[in-house]
């Protein structure tokens, strides 16, 4: 059988307060609490508790025909335990259905699989077992780098710490004339199955699905089901990957997407021969067709598919590499804030509102930062970063002694 | 003696220095017992009753009076709907802009009527605010005979003097605190200009904020050199500031403060920064203000990698000002053109050694400073590093900058500026 695999990001970062040159070396909070706490409790309300329940119904009804999985941030993880336990004990019903697969990821949704194996490894490590602590010993097998970025020497790294398959975008530059409906490998470990994202589809409900100006608006799931049955044949699987605010928050309720995901399975079941799959599912069952060459690291943002909505301007790539200069010697101190801050200041999003290509995807940019520009998000940062390096050489000093 | 002086704005509602100029020069004026009709386009009734206040919006123009007619013909070219804005660099511009189409009162008939209600600002019809400024200029030289010389601010209230001294034949001082060649380096807005020398021109004296302004307008307005003196200014208070204000970074501090803009020289701070940082680590730069140069040092200072030593604070204001200097180790003004500048005097009052730009004016009555030219970022470098490192130089800089600056009162500028008046009424007569 043929099958569709929804894979689901969910995450928020912690982000920063207004931090002013005059707090430097004196105010050693940075994290802005109050919208922190009322972003989550908002989206919590628009989103992830209705999704769930959704989802939930869902699956009950389909005795586990439907399933879905999710890559849940560290970042998250520890906002819903201090704003939304509500929110958490519904992922914690979802888990324990059976039918929902969790993905391992970097506990703080970072960048550091560019920069540092080390680092990389070592948010890995935290975010499985943060997931242990909080899903009842939950053990993930699958990957699920930030924003999708993958290469080959990442999906090397992966297949290292003994994962068996990894998500990435089945960005059009890599795959040429190929079809993301396929299973692939690493090039450099084969034993690392890789599943690719067909944007097509997944950018039709996360992105267009709202969109009074597209052609093919609304999209209705006969619509759906239609291009799903034109896929060929011999196309095995289908990677529906996204957002999970593209529930209620993205497009929100009003645009009937609650609807559309209501009686999507329905129509799949009745109308197609494919069926749902986790992704370790799809990996075990579907062999795998070949190599995929990714030299190059890819993700699933903008029209670029590449990292420079993070990475590549002069404020993203100062802001990055002052960051990890640190990384030797927060390592060499054993401080409970230190390694929290250190875990926070890494999350990706703070480089993503240093992005200055304003003219392509600016749109999507500002609506997803809390700042007014590129240039006041780089400062507000520095300034924290400033402070946080002030605190480290205090700390330093004090072991050394 | 009795002076009729116009000007734009007067503290506390005021966006620029010259605000801060005036009220100086009406202290110092005041304790040599002259009275002063201060005329301003807009007042807001909590100015200092120091002088014989005249807001500009009350007075009823009579357009009966001929001679008003050929002045106002003289003046009708400046009407044409210019988007000019003369202080503020383009992203500013645009906020003033966008405040003054909301704020704009429909301009025919508001230019008939007898009474013009002036915003005071440097907005979107600035020009037609300083044409009709001349116009009452003019009524209130023919309704008071009650003064012996008229004395305008800058170009704003330069054809209001001029209406002013046509109406009256009363001789007329035009102070220049800043020239459009400062504002805008070589690309200078020629209607500006223009009003400039024209006022100078028609002037019987001309004053000038420092030797360097002098130069400007002896060179580049032709006026002659015989007619030019120079008036530094004063600081208004210049007792010491003891702030219990703490550091609280381990780091040496060294603080560029005012508008990010072309003339400030905000670039060779940054550039010099880059090579004292590179030497000594225990440093941190500090660039506070905002203008349109802004985002172009925040890159610059990443493409550089030197972020984590060099902060921006944004716009400051009130205590904060006073904050930044407190805690600075070092100020630099490195001003491409700066008629006087006064935040280096403001720096010494907070005992901050100070190294300052030769093409700045204060750089004429500070000598316990060091001075370098804008552009050379090596000597601007090497300067900070000495302050920085050799406690001897920047303790004398303390001790003998505080005591220099006991010197620059506006009293001292006003009895100077009396005996221009007396000089200029002489040659009158």
């Amino acid at each position: 059988m043929r099958t569709i695999c929804f894979y689901f990001q969910v995450h928020q970062p912690f982000r920063l307060k207004p931090y002013r040159f005059f707090d430097i070396g004196e105010d050693h909070h940075y994290w802005d609490d109050f919208s922190n706490r009322s972003i989550m409790r908002k989206v919590a309300q628009k989103c992830y508790l209705p999704m769930n329940a959704l989802l939930l119904d869902l699956i009950h009804q389909y005795n586990g025909g439907f399933k879905v999985s999710f890559s849940i941030s560290g970042t998250f993880m520890d906002q819903m335990q201090a704003y939304a336990p509500d929110v958490l004990e519904s992922f914690q019903k979802l888990v324990a259905t059976g039918h929902v697969e969790l993905l391992n990821e970097t506990f703080s949704h970072s960048l550091a699989s560019l920069k540092s194996k080390d680092e990389f490894k070592n948010l890995v490590y935290q975010h499985q077992s943060k997931i242990k602590e909080l899903f009842n010993g939950y053990t993930p097998k699958v990957f699920r780098n930030t924003e999708l970025i993958y290469s080959d020497q990442i999906g090397a790294m992966v297949a290292e710490l003994g994962y068996e398959g990894m998500l990435t975008e089945g960005a059009k530059h890599i795959l040429g004339w190929k079809s993301p409906n396929y299973v692939y490998v690493n090039s450099i470990e084969p034993k690392l199955k890789i599943l690719l994202k067909n944007f097509r589809l997944s950018d039709d409900i996360a992105f267009r699905f709202g969109n009074k100006a597209w052609d093919d608006f609304p999209l209705t799931t006969d619509k759906f089901v239609n291009w799903i049955n034109a896929i060929p044949k011999e196309e095995e699987t289908l990677n529906l990957f996204m957002d999970y605010e593209t529930f209620g928050e993205h497009q929100w309720a009003e645009t009937g997407i609650f609807e559309f995901m209501k009686s999507l399975p329905e129509a799949v079941f009745s109308k197609t021969d494919f069926g749902f799959s986790t992704p370790s599912e799809v990996i075990s069952k579907i062999p795998p067709v070949g190599k995929i060459h990714v030299p190059i690291p890819i993700s699933w943002a903008d029209e670029e598919r590449d990292l420079t909505a993070w990475l590549g301007n002069d404020l993203q790539d100062e802001a990055f590499d002052r960051l990890y200069d640190l990384e030797k010697l927060v390592n060499t101190i054993d401080d409970e804030e230190i390694k929290r801050d250190w875990k926070y200041l890494q999350t990706s999003d703070h480089f993503y509102y240093m992005c200055t290509k304003f003219f392509s995807d600016g749109d999507i940019h500002s609506y997803f930062s809390p700042y007014d520009s590129p240039y006041d998000a780089f400062i507000n940062y520095m300034n924290v970063l400033s402070d946080f390096m002030i605190r480290l050489k205090e700390k330093s000093n004090l072991v050394s002694i | 003696m009795r002076v009729l002086m116009f000007g734009w704005e007067f503290p506390p509602h005021i966006s620029g220095g010259l605000g801060t100029a005036c009220y100086g020069l009406v202290k110092g004026l005041t304790y040599h017992n002259q009275d002063i009709i201060f005329v301003v386009p807009k007042l807001w009734g909590d100015e200092e009753p120091m002088a014989d206040f005249v807001n500009a919006s009350d007075v009823s123009i009579d357009y009966r009076e001929k001679k008003f007619k050929s002045i106002w013909k003289n003046l009708t070219y400046l009407e044409v709907s210019s988007f000019l804005v003369p202080y503020l660099g383009p992203e500013e511009y645009k906020k003033f802009t966008d405040y003054a189409i909301h704020d704009r009162t429909d301009v025919d008939e508001s230019i008939f009527s007898t009474k013009y209600e002036f915003s005071g600002k440097y907005g979107k019809n600035l020009m037609e605010e300083v044409s009709r400024y001349a116009l009452t200029g003019a009524q209130i030289a023919r309704d008071r005979s009650d003064f012996e010389i008229i004395h305008a601010h800058d170009w704003l209230s330069f054809p209001a003097g001029i209406a002013a001294k046509e109406i009256s034949g009363k001789p007329l001082v035009a102070h220049v605190h800043a020239t459009e060649f400062d504002r805008s380096g070589e690309t200078v807005n020629q209607i500006v200009y223009d009003i400039e020398r024209a006022g100078m021109h028609a002037a019987d004296h001309v004053v000038a904020v420092s030797q360097l302004t002098r130069n400007t307008i002896i060179k580049k307005y032709g006026v002659p050199a015989h007619k030019v003196s120079v008036l530094h200014n004063a600081v208004l208070d210049a007792s010491i500031i003891q702030s219990n204000f703490q550091k609280k970074v381990p780091e040496k501090i060294v603080t560029f403060l005012g508008r990010i803009t072309f003339q400030k020289g905000p670039e060779y701070f940054v550039e010099a920064a880059k090579k004292v940082i590179d030497r000594d680590p225990n440093v941190r730069f500090v660039m506070a203000g905002s203008g349109d140069l802004l985002n172009r040092m925040i890159d610059r200072v990443a493409e550089l990698r030197i972020a984590t030593k060099f902060n921006f604070t944004g716009f400051l204001k009130g205590k904060d000002v006073d904050h930044m200097y407190a805690i600075s180790d070092v100020y630099v003004m490195p001003s491409v053109s700066e008629p006087f500048g006064i935040s280096p005097l403001e720096a010494v009052r907070h005992n901050t050694p100070v190294i300052i730009s030769k093409q700045s004016g204060v750089a004429e009555v500070l000598t316990n400073a060091i001075k370098i030219d804008f552009w050379d970022i090596d000597a601007m470098a090497d300067a900070i590093f000495a302050l920085l490192h050799y406690n001897g130089i920047s303790r004398m800089f303390k001790e003998l900058g505080s005591e220099e600056l006991k010197k620059l009162k506006w009293e001292h500028v006003a009895a100077k500026l009396v005996t221009v008046y007396e000089k200029t009424l002489s040659q009158k007569s």
